[in-house]
């Protein structure tokens, strides 16, 4: 396997001259994976899909696309799919048309086309729509056919660029699903890009986590999670509970964080020295109710607001001065006590409570 | 199934349709009474106007009324032969109660448009029938001049007995009906109308088409341009319609003629001799340009309506899908603009064909069209009738070309905005 399939070198992009749009990326996707551009709008995710695509070009570095350098091919020519934020269905062709475009510019038989045709449509379920025109489709099939148009000429990489943003939710569940065996069922290349961090997390290999043109993290979904190396991902990726402090004490893999009126201990991930300002952050799960006594993190807190989720429920706590903590307890038979105003024992590892840049 | 068809009550027992239509009632004569002013304004001014105008191209009571005696003799005439004395002495009569009105000058005219050289005899006829005795028309009329005693002639006063003619319709082909009542093509020499026609549609042709292919360029970057630069193109294209049309044409006049603009550039970078200048007004070229300049915004609007609502993602994943540029345009810019094109091409077709003051004003004799020849008719000839048969033969056309594209390319695929 290709370990750079498309390798993003020291590329920077800039629509004005002014403003880099992209600075400096750096970039490796592996043959076979399915990585994420993840970020907030404005990110420069969708930029460096299109410079991919070929609609834009690079204003500095360069892209290689299986070895190849790829800034001076014009878009038809490098063979790649792509799926559309609005899914770019010819609206004047048939189903059946729609797929048969890439197929009959590369002047493939009809017979051989015809075959790969019934091939994608039966990969997205919509066998006996060929002859159906888009408009007739709902916006669910659209987006299969969109997806099946791409992979119909086996390239080597699709690019999707928010194919699920304008389908419901419960929708996007299930294509988000489907098109993960898909991708494991072809073992095709898949850069994909979005907004949405749950979307980010259930389909990919590895996710770039985009904000103001750079990666800030590239990793696992799973290891993104746990382990956010900077504030931003760590506030950008699931619920996240902070103690803005300053680094009093650092040893041993631990250190202890000197807040507004108390001290907490954290896992040093970018602090360094004694003195130094510090976002403590914690997952909302990490933290239990009357926990035993090994956790090194005890507080006592109030409850300030209780909201019932179904599987579990939202418990806000005023803890150490944070007004926000939310912790998530989940509806089991052992009931415990949470009422609105109790004062309740919080504890946490300092192990999942890391010390990261402070905002 | 009788359970399913049984009416519907509602709960007063009133059957449900009655009780939906009292509801909808109230709102349905609202929307009437807004609708009926404009409704009165196109009935008066519209619908009257084409109803009067069809009545004029066919009535031909005109002599009917003049000669009703007359005509009632000749029923019993077969128009092979000169007819009876009963004929004359009806004639006669007739005439006679026209030279009492003064009104034997429309009979003369009228009876010409027929056939030439009633003119003179009619006013001989009125001269000497002063001094005629009674009885022996038939003699007597004859004396006047030898035109009367020509079968000819009496053959073409009964053509005009019937009420309703459709001879300003043929007339308009360049056809009459002949003595023995054949429809037949005037001589060559002599058919003017023919060569208007084929004319008029061969300009409004080219100029459709001079029209779309530079309004569709124009269109498209008016579509994509981001939007500071697109709403100043956008004017540049709308201006021509702030200004009067008899300014722009006069505009083109000046450009135009042999000592203008167009002419001393092309002597300036030496294209063609100062004693040479080419003619480009007062012919067809002076038409087309002109006609296409004027219509040209009529084609951009509708075209740019159109692509406006074009994704760009479309070309795009023409694109990523291997398309070369040509090939994304081909096959799926363009077929997307079709109805577009087909609003526009019928707009500016339809606009170029009945195109009046400017061709009347660049056109000169070889650039006029058949509306020029109507307001001939309507002005300096005062014949209405055949102005008004013109008018709906154009009308006529019109309309068919309308069906044509109705079932060529579908008018819901028509888009104007």
């Amino acid at each position: 396997m290709n370990k750079e399939f498309v390798k993003f070198d020291k590329v920077d992009k800039s629509y004005d001259g002014k403003v880099l749009v992209v600075k400096d990326l750096q970039l490796d996707i592996e043959e076979g994976e399915f990585v994420t551009m993840l970020g907030p709008s404005g990110s420069g995710k969708t930029t460096c899909l299109m410079m991919l695509a070929g609609f834009e070009t690079p204003t500095h570095g360069e892209i290689y696309l299986d070895g190849k350098a790829i800034s001076s091919i014009p878009p038809h020519k490098r063979g790649i799919g792509m799926v559309f934020q609005n899914y770019a269905l010819f609206p004047h062709m048939t189903v059946y048309e729609n797929l048969a475009f890439p197929l009959r510019v590369r002047k493939i038989p009809k017979d051989e086309a015809d075959k790969k045709i019934d091939k994608a449509l039966s990969m997205v379920s919509l066998q006996g729509f060929a002859q159906r025109m888009p408009g007739q489709l709902s916006g669910g099939q659209q987006q299969r056919v969109a997806v099946a148009r791409s992979l119909v000429f086996d390239p080597q990489l699709v690019l999707m660029d928010e194919p699920l943003g304008a389908l419901d939710k419960n929708l996007r569940e299930s294509m988000q699903y489907e098109i993960k065996h898909i991708h494991e069922s072809i073992g095709v290349t898949v850069v994909y890009v979005t907004h949405d961090q749950s979307e980010a997390l259930t389909m990919s290999n590895r996710i770039a986590v985009f904000n103001d043109g750079k990666v800030q993290q590239l990793s696992s979904p799973d290891e993104l999670y746990e382990k956010p190396v900077n504030s931003f991902v760590a506030e950008f990726i699931g619920e996240n509970n902070t103690f803005a402090g300053e680094v009093s004490d650092i040893s041993g893999g631990k250190c202890k964080v000197k807040l507004a009126n108390a001290e907490i201990m954290a896992n040093p991930i970018s602090v360094k020295g004694k003195g130094e300002k510090t976002t403590v952050s914690l997952r909302p799960e990490r933290a239990l109710i009357n926990p035993s006594d090994q956790m090194d993190n005890i507080h006592k807190g109030k409850i300030e607001e209780v909201i019932y989720h179904g599987d579990h429920t939202r418990v806000r706590i005023n803890l150490l001065g944070n007004s926000d903590f939310i912790l998530k307890v989940p509806n089991s038979s052992s009931n415990l006590d949470i009422k609105l105003g109790n004062e309740i024992k919080i504890g946490w590892n300092s192990q999942d409570a890391r010390a990261l840049d402070p905002k | 199934m009788s359970s399913e068809t049984k009416q519907i009550l509602t709960t007063d027992g009133i059957p449900l349709e009655v009780s939906l239509k009292k509801a909808e009632r109230r709102n349905k004569i609202k929307a009437f009474l807004l609708v009926a002013p404009l409704l009165l304004f196109i009935i008066i001014t519209y619908v009257l106007p084409i109803g009067d105008m069809l009545m004029r191209s066919v009535d031909d009571k005109m002599v009917t009324q003049m000669l009703p005696k007359t005509f009632k003799a000749m029923e019993k005439w077969d128009g092979k032969e000169l007819p009876e004395e009963e004929v004359f002495a009806a004639f006669h009569s007739d005439f006679i109660k026209l030279v009492e009105e003064k009104r034997e000058g429309k009979l003369s005219t009228q009876l010409n448009y027929t056939k030439n050289g009633f003119k003179s005899i009619i006013k001989k006829l009125r001269r000497k029938s002063k001094s005629f005795e009674d009885g022996n028309y038939k003699e007597q009329i004859m004396a006047v001049h030898k035109r009367w005693a020509n079968v000819e002639y009496w053959q073409a006063i009964k053509r005009r007995a019937p009420a309703y003619t459709g001879q300003k319709y043929l007339k308009g082909m360049d056809m009459f009906k002949n003595e023995s009542g054949e429809i037949v093509s005037v001589p060559e020499d002599r058919r003017i109308h023919r060569v208007l026609w084929l004319r008029t549609l061969e300009i409004a042709f080219f100029v459709t088409v001079f029209c779309f292919l530079m309004a569709y360029p124009i269109a498209h970057l008016l579509a994509t341009l981001p939007m500071k630069y697109s709403n100043l193109l956008m004017i540049c294209v709308l201006l021509p319609f702030w200004t009067s049309l008899l300014v722009r044409t006069a505009s083109w006049m000046i450009l135009l003629q042999q000592q203008g603009l167009v002419n001393d550039f092309f002597v300036g970078i030496g294209l063609v001799a100062d004693d040479n200048r080419p003619e480009m007004m007062f012919n067809k070229t002076g038409s087309y340009v002109a006609m296409t300049q004027i219509l040209l915004p009529f084609m951009v609007l509708p075209l740019y309506s159109v692509m406006k609502t074009i994704s760009p993602s479309l070309m795009r994943a023409g694109k990523s899908l291997g398309g070369t540029p040509f090939v994304a345009f081909w096959k799926v810019y363009f077929p997307l603009t079709i109805p577009g094109i087909g609003a526009g091409c019928l707009l500016v077709f339809i606009l170029a064909i009945g195109y009046y003051i400017t061709p009347a004003l660049v056109g000169g004799a070889s650039g006029t069209l058949i509306s020029n020849q109507i307001a001939f008719h309507m002005k300096s000839t005062l014949d209405w009738s055949f102005a008004s048969a013109m008018g709906l033969m154009l009308l006529t056309g019109v309309l068919a070309i309308y069906w044509v594209y109705n079932k060529l390319v579908g008018i819901d695929n028509i888009k104007l905005g």
